[in-house]
């Protein structure tokens, strides 16, 4: 084995460590672990950029199936190719299945067990908290940005979704289309001062 | 046809058909589940999402590794993650290598920066349920002030002080509260015991 498929190698075993952790983690929806991968992937190991993990963030959502899997196919194939995203894959899937697969045999006492039941609910605000750093970080970029249509864009974004209640895909379409007429405003205004 | 071949493409039409996280997949598992294959009561079945709600991973893995290991062990649970996961698994790498492809072109840069503020919005949003159901246990048009939980309001503060201040990782900071406040509500009931 030479250097270099020695080093992929092991970035490809801490690729699955990285999402078997995370994936262990994660209690709530798809955003959750979308937020934890951005602290892991962006913030702590460097692997890509910020942009990048929102891209990513975004074509999860977007797409069928679990939000958690999605990431980790598009993280993994980043990483590796097709190889990298059945690492990723596996890395997401295997702690749920493990759980699951103990708890279904001790399906009765898991329910009746008050510790466990204290212990999950007081997660949450630990879970909550690594949201919200995130979402500070996130947040102070966009504003930096001192772009109005952006800055604009995302506290719509926030009221529609929380005040409002509409959903996440209807919201990504919906800026999809504000991005598209921003490209033809620009280009249209290329074009004029072309001429 | 097998039965478990039979859940196999039931498991693939759920992957397939669930468009937006968890909550979308949970009818589609109901119908596969309860009212085609008649493999759980509504009784059970309510009982899996609540324990989905309670494990961590999504909800469709959850069910299809409980209902797998029902029907024929970890052949089973695993045959019917797979079928979860398979259309995931095809249509994000084609998406993947379509954005690793284009993503430098700079009309594409353009559309992506409008989606940007959006996404990071969208995990605000999840961040503000979760929070709602740690500090309240109750969503955020149904709480109340008076069931504010005390103990998990300094678990937030403190935990959100110490990730803006040190370098932590996200697991140790989560597991760290999951002690903490396990033994802060340990505490209080015994104290509550000890003077009732």
């Amino acid at each position: 084995m030479n250097q270099t498929e020695k080093s992929k190698g092991r970035l490809m075993w801490e690729l699955f460590t990285a999402t078997f952790t995370l994936s262990a983690f994660t209690f709530g929806g798809g955003f959750v672990i979308v937020s934890l991968m951005k602290k892991k992937f962006v913030e702590e190991l460097k692997w890509f950029e910020e942009d990048e993990m929102l891209d990513i963030t975004a074509i999860a959502q977007s797409s069928p199936g679990p939000i958690p899997i999605n990431a980790s196919v598009i993280i993994g194939y980043r990483m590796n190719g097709i190889i990298g995203s059945l690492v990723a894959i596996l890395g997401t899937a295997l702690p749920p299945m493990i759980i699951i697969s103990i708890i279904s045999v001790f399906y009765q006492q898991f329910r009746e067990n008050q510790i466990i039941a204290i212990a999950l609910k007081v997660m949450r605000a630990g879970v909550a908290a690594v949201i919200f750093d995130v979402v500070v970080n996130l947040a102070i970029n966009v504003i930096r940005t001192k772009q109005f249509l952006y800055i604009t864009l995302m506290c719509a974004a926030f009221i529609a979704a929380v005040v409002l209640d509409i959903s996440a895909m209807l919201i990504i379409i919906f800026c999809l289309f504000v991005g598209i007429a921003d490209l033809i405003i620009d280009m249209y205004k290329k074009d004029k001062e072309a001429h | 046809m097998l039965l478990i071949i039979k859940l196999f493409f039931s498991f693939i039409q759920v992957g397939l058909f669930s468009v937006g996280g968890g909550y979308a997949a949970i009818p589609l598992i109901q119908e596969q589940i309860v009212n085609v294959h008649h493999l759980m009561t509504m009784e059970e079945f309510t009982d899996l999402i609540t324990i989905a709600e309670m494990t961590p991973g999504p909800i469709s893995i959850n069910s299809a590794t409980f209902v797998g290991t029902r029907l024929s062990g970890i052949a089973g649970a695993v045959i019917c993650t797979v079928g979860c996961i398979l259309p995931s698994f095809i249509i994000c790498l084609l998406l993947a290598y379509f954005y690793y492809k284009y993503r430098k072109f700079s009309g594409v840069q353009k559309v992506l920066a409008a989606l940007r503020p959006a996404v990071v919005a969208l995990i605000a949003n999840a961040g503000f349920s979760i929070l709602m159901l740690g500090l309240f246990e109750a969503d955020k048009h149904s709480f109340q002030w008076d069931d504010l939980r005390v103990v998990e309001l300094i678990l937030f503060l403190s935990a959100f002080l110490i990730l803006r201040k040190f370098k932590i990782s996200a697991v140790q900071i989560i597991f760290g509260t999951g002690v903490i406040g396990t033994l802060s509500y340990i505490l209080i009931f015994s104290i509550q015991n000890f003077f009732s």
